[in-house]
């Protein structure tokens, strides 16, 4: 076999992760052979990532749920849980793949509630705090500036980084928990001060008005810069962004992009000045959004036929001020009898928004409110072949974008639009 | 792509691609080549194994025993623990070879025990098609390459077809 050899080892990757004392009595067993192995774990992607050494983390929120962990990764939690282990930071976790209360209703099968069940037990046995929310730095961990944490879910990570000056990259509900056993994390990418600088300078010159407008943005502008390690900096944006818009914004950029970190001039904290945003380097890209792109994104959702299946608010899970948003506009009115209208959000939002009427507000009007999970984690492949569910509306555009894997016609417009598919059946453009 | 080494005597051209050191162990098998990124959630039916995204280059393939290049990991968490699902429920184990990874891949790679390599160099999508050969050895930093074009005329190449699962350990 004739051969030729190319490329060359690149640099800096044989170094391994140094580890202090204790960080190497953890690897010798010491806390247990379930933090040996989660270290481990989390050596190996230090390594492929070059880290010269793990960090201490304040807090941790792993992504957990039957839908993408299957019974397998049930099954490597339940050991971990079974031989004691225990988490020693506080560790929340995301939405589940069911509504304990509402499962039956949505059509969806009790194997899955039984196997979310043990999922439940068995991290409430590692000490996890069981918050199914993927807003927790809405609702009961907002981050500081300067921590480092160990976040799962892309959006809580983007939010994290970009808003509050936090430092988090991805972690995987697997590397999550190993965090939270171990207290610790390899300390690469969004850790780093250098890998935080801005890369690419995007001009704003088509300006956001609603919460899902700045969805759109995010949307179009993931889509043009599609890798983990690049970091967007965003100018020229006319108005101050409500939390719920940035929420949109992060979602977005790190659902289209798989982006970690963006700076908005002027409004988040390393981004005082388009100069401090890429400290003092010149931006490798060079973007503009041109007028009419916002909408034109939203046209980028065609509806194959006009009826609406499904109307979904969901991804990120609503806040208080977005379900009083859509309770206000479904008051009076109610949803077409050949259409769904489903909700998510958290037990805390839930909580506080039924105190105060809007969930009621929703109910009446023929919706469902969802808790304790997200539209795309409720087994969505199997909804849709038991009630042939094609065509889903929404004012996420993150959800038109991940469940467009799952089968479904995505058509993503602003929440107006939205409510108005769900009152008419109909899909009004 | 450059042939300046393309077989000689008959012999099948073999290209190795070098990086750093990937994750997981050392497999081989066919390559399934997109020009797009790759999320276990977004982009596929992980129950039987195939892309489902319609708008994926990839649409409607199996990465059933194939080795898989990216250009880019994309999209959320979930891969961390869907390739670890996929490998559960019996699907054999694939090789992942990206451009440029995301953390969230390389975390599920190690956790489900596949091999994962990204930035070999020169860029894997210039010179590695569908239905070539492909070698991943992390522990080695390596990527052999054997064109199918060299293996057959026919573009058949010398690989196994039908139902014998392509990636295997090594």
């Amino acid at each position: 076999m004739a051969e030729r050899s190319v490329g060359a080892q690149a640099p800096g990757r044989a170094r391994g992760v140094e580890l202090t004392p204790e960080e190497r009595a953890m690897l010798e067993g010491a806390r247990g052979d379930g933090v040996r192995q989660a270290l481990e774990l989390q050596l190996q992607v230090g390594a492929f990532f070059a880290a010269e050494r793990l960090v201490q983390v304040t807090s941790v929120h792993m992504m957990a749920e039957i839908e993408s962990m299957g019974v397998a990764g049930l099954r490597w939690v339940e050991a971990l849980a079974d031989a004691g282990q225990r988490v020693c930071v506080p560790t929340t976790c995301n939405p589940r793949s069911v509504d304990f209360d509402l499962w039956e209703a949505l059509g969806q099968d009790r194997r899955q509630v039984e196997l979310e069940e043990r999922l439940s037990r068995a991290l409430e046995r590692l000490g996890v705090m069981v918050t199914n929310t993927c807003i927790n730095y809405q609702t009961f961990n907002p981050p500081r500036f300067g921590e480092h944490l160990a976040w799962g879910d892309t959006g809580t990570v983007i939010f994290a980084n970009s808003v509050a000056g936090a430092r988090t990259n991805f972690e995987g509900g697997p590397v999550a928990l190993a965090a939270g056993l171990t207290g610790r994390t390899p300390a690469y990418g969004y850790h780093l001060t250098e890998q935080r600088l801005g890369t690419a300078l995007v001009v704003v010159r088509d300006q956001p008005r609603t919460n899902s407008d700045w969805g759109a943005l995010g949307c179009w502008v993931g889509r043009q810069v599609i890798d983990y390690w690049q970091v967007p900096v965003l100018t020229g944006l006319e108005a101050t962004p409500t939390i719920d818009q940035l929420k949109q914004l992060g979602a977005c950029l790190a659902s289209y992009g798989s982006l970690a970190q963006f700076h908005l001039v002027g409004v988040t904290p390393e981004a005082r000045t388009v100069d401090e945003a890429f400290g003092g380097r010149a931006p490798l890209k060079r973007l503009t959004v041109e007028p009419g792109t916002i909408q034109h994104t939203y046209r980028s959702f065609p509806a194959e036929k006009p009826e609406a299946d499904l109307v979904v608010f969901s991804a990120p899970q609503l806040s208080v001020l977005e379900l009083r948003t859509l309770a206000d506009r479904l008051r009076g009115k109610r949803v077409h009898p050949n259409t769904r209208l489903l909700v998510t959000t958290t037990e805390a939002s839930r909580a506080v928004a039924a105190q105060l009427g809007h969930v009621q507000a929703i109910v009446a009007a023929g919706g469902m409110v969802l808790t304790g999970n997200c539209f795309y984690l409720l087994t969505p492949r199997e909804l849709a072949e038991r009630f042939g569910y094609r065509t889903i509306v929404t004012d996420s555009a993150k959800l038109a974008n991940i469940i467009a894997g799952y089968g479904y016609n995505p058509v993503f417009r602003p929440t107006d639009v939205c409510v108005q598919a769900a009152i008419e059946g109909q899909v009004p453009w | 792509m450059n042939q300046d080494a393309a077989s000689d005597q008959g012999s099948p051209e073999r290209i190795v691609l070098r990086g750093h050191r990937g994750v997981g162990p050392a497999v081989e098998g066919e390559a399934l080549v997109s020009r797009q990124g790759f999320s276990a959630r977004y982009d596929l039916n992980r129950a039987i194994g195939t892309y489902s995204r319609e708008s994926h280059d990839l649409y409607g393939h199996s990465v059933v025993g194939k080795i898989l290049v990216h250009t880019t990991a994309k999209g959320g968490v979930a891969t961390a623990w869907a390739l670890l699902d996929m490998r559960g429920a019996g699907r054999r184990r694939s090789g992942l070879l990206f451009q440029q990874s995301n953390p969230i891949m390389v975390q599920g790679a190690a956790l489900a025990g596949v091999a994962i390599l990204d930035r070999p160099g020169p860029d894997p999508l210039d010179i590695i098609e569908t239905g070539d050969f492909v070698r991943l050895d992390p522990a080695r930093s390596t990527v052999e390459v054997e064109k199918r074009s060299a293996a057959s005329p026919d573009g058949g190449g010398r690989l196994p077809s039908g139902d014998v699962p392509l990636a295997r350990t090594v």
